[in-house]
This record gives structure tokens, sequence and C-alpha cells, in this order.
């Protein structure tokens, strides 16, 4: 989000907290995060990709909940709220695509297509809708749909896939093929539409689904303070602060005061914090220009806390304007480098995206290998279910072999940690009586926790195995 | 969430609500007020993390450019506060300081291969000191810019002033072009006024700020500046880098057939009073008993196509032969300590400018000023 669009979304919280009718909001919600998505869009290269992206993700939401809509009395059809729902999508997509022929003063989407190709497309989408509409939903399709997603999500954060894929579509709109690259796909908020998608589908597979209108499913997917980077709500969560939306008191002094503290404090973190200590991060041009060992030091030691600052400065601010609208989304960090090892450094890094892994990659996953005839030892199902997990969401931020690492690198540390505190727990409780021995171990694990984590973001913030190796060797002397 | 208690631990009323949204309007807008009236930018100008946490500078800051670890900006004190000559003279120290545009900066050049670079490297003994030459170059075309910046150096107690100068900066019209002249109209008018240059002191080019522009909304932008560079310093003491030499065009050997320069021809030609020698009479008024050499720089002699009537793409050759003329009568006149370099360097030394020295280039110039340097100093000790 930019500074203009932050402060966008703060004047229209206020007006939603402060002046709108409670009878309005749910709609307001689901409208406002429907035009915000097109808004928050980044202009692309690829003609029409910065307005289709936004109406794609709509398009593939949409399909989601067809899919995992409950069965009612009357079988599963479509409810006249809902087809008011799809009416509203397909009518502000079209008027979108106005600002091809007149200027808008707010410009919310740069490059629609014509009017008459979006008419097309929604055509086919209010079709499949019409052939689903009666259909109840069943495992293989989910199925289905969540390999489809996870396709796509494959295929996004893969460099030479997306590169592929760019390539494809300036074919068809008759651009240059040979400057296709992997930055002419930034479908923003797709990583965390993705997961938001597949944990409802999994929970629909698992019956723990709550039935869900068209627009409460999409206003959860799309919900525009999360949808750039999180937090990862779960839709139980979510559905409960929306249907209390009409009874939500927006004219609250001490809720006012919480939110617009929350965004003030992020908007310090991420716009003066962690912009200024962006300067002199470690990035792919500045680790071999570094000149001594302390240098390299510092551009790490600056680009750990930059990355601390600069998202969980996001997720205040995506909090803060939450609660203006009455939602109250989840927090993301606890103070992840004041902590004492790696397993609650994860249990207060992310911590969204923590439990969902947890829950749809380690505990499935974990229950598969208990489950068999052969089971192996607990340890190895331990040491099996945390490196797949922490390589999973290693991986979720691109499909590099760096990024695997950085998951692996984390995996091995909670592996040994849960060694460690398998054999040491009783002797640590001892210490209860011996605080100043308690404390000073706390603090040896604090700063042996954050050394380790920082050495990992090398893995992380380096694009490539060669140039991790190289700031490896620059932080121990052996390179210049 | 025990990092959130400060804030969600407390009951707010909106009688608190409106306090604070008060307080903070006029904390806010006191703090404008106060930063209009008072004009701190000066003071927080001096105020730097270079020479102190991060090595000072080899160069005036400037470009903008986040690989290169450097920006432009109008703060004179800022500049010079990131520069090496903000650090204490040493005793053994014979400080000089080299004045000039693009070509004593060193565009396309490596710290080490500047003029000032090249000079420090030859640890040139003047007496039994050694010479520390500072760069105090600035890449824009315009004397009285020069004429500024070294009012200010000579804060740095310098033992000699070198300047260096090329016709392409001494026209009256391109005085004001500099937008660093333009964004300090308080030292430039006093300069005019003091030395009673050729200049408008109303010109519109200059930048004046009312009273908003004074605030700190006013003035985030040289704010935002200083803050940058103090930014930029870690990545200067991290890499030593300051100038991102990416490839270039090389200057044009092969010439138009245009023989008009700056709006003048051939006849009348250039006159004295054309280009701006009473700015360079004021930089020796200003350095008063400090030593000061004047040196015409080297420029690219083409030998392509027209190069019967140009030297360059910037000079046809009349104008460049008056102005050497001009140059050469005003020395004499006015006692100045001048040093006619124009040919000194052969065109296979310059980059992409008729100004701008390969690394060669600018050591072979190096040489001949390190030596200019020598003589005078010691025949004057």
């Amino acid at each position: 989000m930019e500074p203009s669009q932050i402060a966008a979304f703060i004047v229209a919280g206020l007006i939603f907290s402060l002046v709108l009718p409670t009878r309005w909001r749910k709609w307001t919600l689901f409208i406002g995060s429907v035009i915000a998505i097109y808004w928050l869009q980044p202009t692309l290269n690829i003609r029409w990709l910065d307005y289709s992206l936004p109406t794609a993700t709509l398009g593939v939401s949409i399909f989601c909940w067809l899919v995992t809509r409950h069965s009612t009395e009357n079988g599963s059809r479509i409810i006249r709220e809902d087809w008011i729902t799809v009416t509203v999508v397909i009518a502000i997509a079209l008027l979108l695509t106005i600002s091809r022929y007149i200027e808008i003063p707010i410009e919310l989407t740069s490059r629609p297509p014509e009017t008459w190709q979006v008419a097309v497309c929604l055509l086919v989408l209010t079709g499949i809708i019409f052939v689903l509409r009666n259909r109840d939903s069943n495992n293989t399709l989910i199925s289905i749909t969540i390999l489809f997603i996870i396709g796509l999500f494959i295929v996004l954060k893969t460099d030479p896939l997306t590169t592929g894929l760019s390539r494809f579509l300036r074919g068809q709109t008759r651009q240059e093929t040979t400057l296709g690259g992997a930055i002419d796909i930034q479908w923003l908020g797709f990583s965390y539409v993705a997961f938001r998608l597949i944990h409802t589908l999994r929970d629909r597979q698992n019956g723990l689904l709550p039935e869900l209108s068209l627009h409460e499913y999409l206003t959860y997917v799309i919900f525009f303070p999360a949808y750039a980077a999180g937090p990862i709500d779960r839709i139980e969560r979510f559905s409960s602060d929306y249907q209390a939306l009409a009874d939500f008191k927006g004219r609250d002094a001490h809720h006012l005061t919480v939110a617009l503290t929350r965004i003030g404090v992020g908007l310090i973190k991420k716009f003066f914090i962690a912009d200024g200590l962006a300067y002199f991060s470690l990035n792919a041009t500045n680790f071999s220009q570094a000149n001594s060992v302390g240098a390299m030091w510092i551009l790490l030691y600056s680009y750990a806390i930059r990355l601390y600052f600069d998202f969980s400065g996001y997720s205040d601010i995506a909090i803060g304007i939450g609660m203006l609208f009455g939602i109250q989304l989840p927090e993301n960090f606890d103070l992840p480098y004041l902590k004492n090892n790696i397993t609650t450094f994860w249990q207060s890094w992310h911590m969204t995206l923590s439990n969902w892994v947890r829950s749809y990659v380690y505990s499935p996953l974990s229950r598969n290998l208990l489950r068999r005839k052969n089971k192996p030892s607990n340890t190895i199902i331990i040491l099996i279910c945390t490196l797949t997990t922490m390589i999973v969401i290693g991986l979720w931020h691109g499909v590099t072999i760096p990024f695997a690492i950085w998951g692996l690198w984390h995996g091995i540390g909670l592996f040994i940690h849960k060694l460690w505190s398998d054999q040491t727990r009783s002797w640590y409780r001892g210490l209860k009586q011996r605080p100043l021995q308690r404390r000073m171990w706390y603090g040896a694990g604090v700063v042996l926790t954050f050394q380790f984590v920082l050495l990992g973001w090398v893995w992380f913030a380096m694009p490539d195995m060669t140039s991790a190796l190289h700031v490896f060797s620059g932080l121990i002397g052996l390179t210049r | 969430m025990n990092g959130w208690k400060w804030l969600t631990g407390y009951a707010y009323s909106w009688r608190f609500f409106v306090r604070v949204i008060i307080k903070a309007f006029v904390l806010f807008a006191l703090a404008n007020l106060i930063f209009a009236v008072s004009d701190p930018l000066p003071f927080i100008g001096r105020i730097s993390i270079y020479n102190w946490l991060v090595p000072g500078r080899d160069r005036l800051p400037y470009w903008e450019s986040n690989e290169s670890y450097n920006l432009g900006l109008n703060s004179v004190e800022a500049m010079f506060s990131s520069h090496k000559i903000s650090q204490p003279k040493l005793s053994d120290e014979y400080r000089v300081i080299v004045v000039g545009d693009s070509s004593v900066w060193g565009i396309l050049l490596n710290n080490s291969d500047t003029l000032t670079g090249n000079l420090n490297k030859a640890q040139i003994k003047i007496g039994d000191k050694t010479l520390a030459a500072y760069n105090i170059g600035h890449p824009v075309m315009s004397i009285t810019k020069d004429l500024m910046l070294l009012e200010y150096a000579l804060n740095y107690q310098p033992d000699m002033i070198v300047w260096l100068v090329t016709l392409e900066g001494m026209p009256y019209p391109k005085q004001l072009d500099a937008p660093l002249a333009q964004n300090n109209p308080v030292r430039i008018r006093s300069l005019i006024n003091r030395f009673h240059l050729k200049m408008d002191v109303n010109d519109s080019r200059f930048i004046d700020r009312d009273f908003w522009g004074r605030t700190i909304i006013g003035q985030r932008r040289p704010l935002a500046d200083w803050w940058r560079l103090q930014l930029y310093g870690i990545d200067w003491a991290a890499t030593g880098i300051d100038q991102v030499n990416a490839p270039y065009t090389p200057r044009s050997n092969d010439l138009e057939a245009d023989v008009k320069w700056q709006g003048f021809t051939e006849s009348p030609g250039l006159q004295a009073t054309d280009i701006a020698l009473d700015v360079l009479e004021a930089g020796h008024q200003l350095a008063n008993k400090i030593p000061m050499m004047v040196i015409n720089e080297p420029i690219f002699v083409a030998h392509g196509l027209n190069s019967n009537i140009r030297y360059n793409f910037w000079y046809p050759k009349w104008a460049y032969d008056h102005y050497r003329e001009l140059m050469s009568q005003a020395a004499q006149r006015e006692n100045w300590n001048y040093i006619d370099f124009w040919d000194s360097i052969a065109p296979q030394d310059f980059t992409d400018s008729p100004v701008h020295l390969t690394p060669n280039g600018s050591q072979l110039l190096s040489i001949s000023v390190s030596k200019a340097i020598a003589d005078y100093s010691n025949s004057n000790h």
C-alpha cells in the first residue's frame, strides 16, 4: 500500500465508523474491497493485465465459493442475495472499463480491455455459476480446485515459468515477447488469496467450513487491508466480525484511539524505520560491494531489522485499518527477535502463516504418518513434518533453491531445538528457583536465536546460491 | 498480545481522544511556525554522521541514484559536512582545495582517479608539509556556483586554491542556471552585492521561499535530502562507492557546421563583458592572501568532420580562441596566477564530453597541475 492509499483507507474507515448507517456496512465493505483490489494492483507492462488479475482473483474466488457451498433444505441453490453479489461484481468490473473511454479523476485501473471483451468473459463466468448453481459440492471438484490453485501458485512463484507465462501473454496482446520477464506478472495479493482459498476448500472437505453468503466469502478473501500482505485470517473468525458489523460500535473513542494509534505505529515502522534501513540493507547489489567484514555484518543486521519493521509495520497498518472497518484481524508478530528459542520465534513471526501451515501441512502430514502400519519413530515423524513444513514456508516466498535452503535451515533449527528442549526441560524448570541464572540463560537464548535467524536471512535475501555463499564468506572475512 | 498492552490496557474516552487530536494539531502547527521563523536548515545541515560515524566523502554529494549511494542536494552546509574536508586539518598538511565543474568532480572516474585523487596519490611535498587536495568540484557549468562553494570552503583553512574553468561555465546567462545557485539565493545575492557582479539580484530564477515554503511542510524535500544523505553515508562507508561508472556515449568527433556559440557570432565576437571575468576576480578577492591558481581546463580537440571550424561540439574555434585571449588579458591585467592547459591532453583521453577525462587523462593533468602547484608554492615560500 502506498501512503496515499493508506490515507484514503483511513478516511474511508473513519466515514465507515462514524457516519455510515449500520445497515449499509456489509455491502459497503464488500463493494469497497472489490474496488480496492483494482486500485491496489500495481500497473504492469502487459496490456490489460493489471485489470485482468484482480478480475481473475474475483473469478477464482467466486468459483471456490461455488464448490464449497453447503446443501440446504432446498438443495444447494444460489439465493437472491448471491445473485445480487454476482451482479455487483459484474457491474463494477464493467464500470471500471469506462476509464478506457473517458478520463476519471481517480485512476482505479490503468489499462482495462474493451467493455465488450470483459462482458464476454463475465458472461462465461455467469454461465459457470449457472451450470454449477444446483450442484452439491463434492470432494473431487474441491481437490481439483486446490490442485489448480497450487499449480497457479507454483507458476507465479517460479521465475522460468512466470517468464514463460509473461511471454505467452505478451504474444496474446501482440507485445514484444522477448521482453517478457517474471516482473511482468506481479499478481498482487495472490499468495495470500491462495492461502485463504485453500483454507476454505480444505475446511469444506473436513466439514469445518461454516455456511457463507457469496459477499461474505468474497469479502473474507479480498478484504483490502489484508489483501496485499496479510495477516491470513481464518474464515470463521472473520465471519463472526462480519456478521456483527451491524452492531459494531464505530463511534467509540477507545476503539478509534487504538485503531489510529496502531496505524500510526505501523506507519513509523514501515515508512520511517524500515524504509530508512532499506538504504543500507543487504541486497542483490550491495553484497558484492561490501569492503570489509564489519560492513557485511552491518548490511545483514540492517536487513534483519528492516524486514521485521517493514512486515510488522505493514501488519499494524492492516490491523488498524481493519479495526476502523469493524474487523479485528489476527496479530502477525509478537516481538519475535526477543524470543529465546527458534520455536517461540516461529510462534511470534508471521504467526498467521505459521498457524496456516501447521493446520494444512504439518498436522495432516503427521496424522498421515502416524496412521501408517509401519510408522516411523516419533522423532523421525517430527523431523519429516518439521522439515516439510518449513520448506513449504520457504517455497511460498518463491520457488528457488535459496528459499528452500532457508526453510531447511529453520526446519533443522526447530528440530534440534525440539531435541534440546526434550532433554533439558526438567533442568530448565529447575531454574525457577535461581532467577538470575534463568535470566542469563534466557538472554543467551535470545542472542543465539537472533544470530541463527540472522544468518538464515542470507538465504532469504540472496537471489542464488553463489551470492549467498559470497555473503557467508564475507561475514567471516574470506572474501572482500 | 503482550506487545500491545501499553496501548490496549487503558480505556480511552472521547475527552482523551479530542485532547490528543488538539494537542497534536497545536504542536504540529507550533513546530512549523518555529521552523519557519528560525530557519534551522543550516544548523541541521551541519549535523552529520560523516567524519564521525562514517568516513567523509571524497567529493561533494551529487547525482541521484540508489546504485551510487549518492544524491544531489542544495544545502551547502550538509554538502560540506559530509565531505572529508570537514575533518580537522593536520599539522603537516598543505591543504589545497580544487574548485570547478564536472571535470574536477570526476564524472566517470573513481575517486582515486580524479585530479585530487591523483594529486593525493603523488604525496607531493610543499616545504615540510604534504599536499592534501580536496575535491570541491560540482558538476554544473557555472563559475558563480563555484564562487559560492569557494566562499564556504574558505572556512576550512586552505593553504592554496586551484580553480579550473572552461568557457562553458563563463557566460553570464548560464550563471544562475545551476540549481545549486538558484536554491541558495541568500548566498548568491550576497556575493553579487559584495563584489558588484554583473547579475540581477532579482533574477526570476532565484527560488525564494515564502512563509509556507519555510515551514517543515514546505522544507520537507531539503529535510528528506539531508536525512537520505546521512543514510547513504553507511553505504558509502560499507562500499566506498559514490558513482556508478555506467557505459557512456563517447564525445562526438564529427561536428555540426555551426559557428554560433550561445547566441554569439564571430563578428563582433566575444567581449570581456560577455563572460563572467568579474566572478573570477571576486574569487581572488575572497581568497585574499591565500594563493590561488586559475587553470583553463583541457578540452577535447576533435579532428573529424568540421573540425576546421570547431574544436568540439561545445566550442566553435573562434569563440574558444577569443575566450582564451580574454582570459589571458584579464590574468595579466589583474595579476592572476593563470595557466592555460587547454590542449594538454590527447583526444583519446576524453570520455563523454569535451572536458571529462579518462583515468589516464586525469593522471596526466594531475602531473601538470602538481608541477604548477609545486613551482608556485616553492617560489612563494
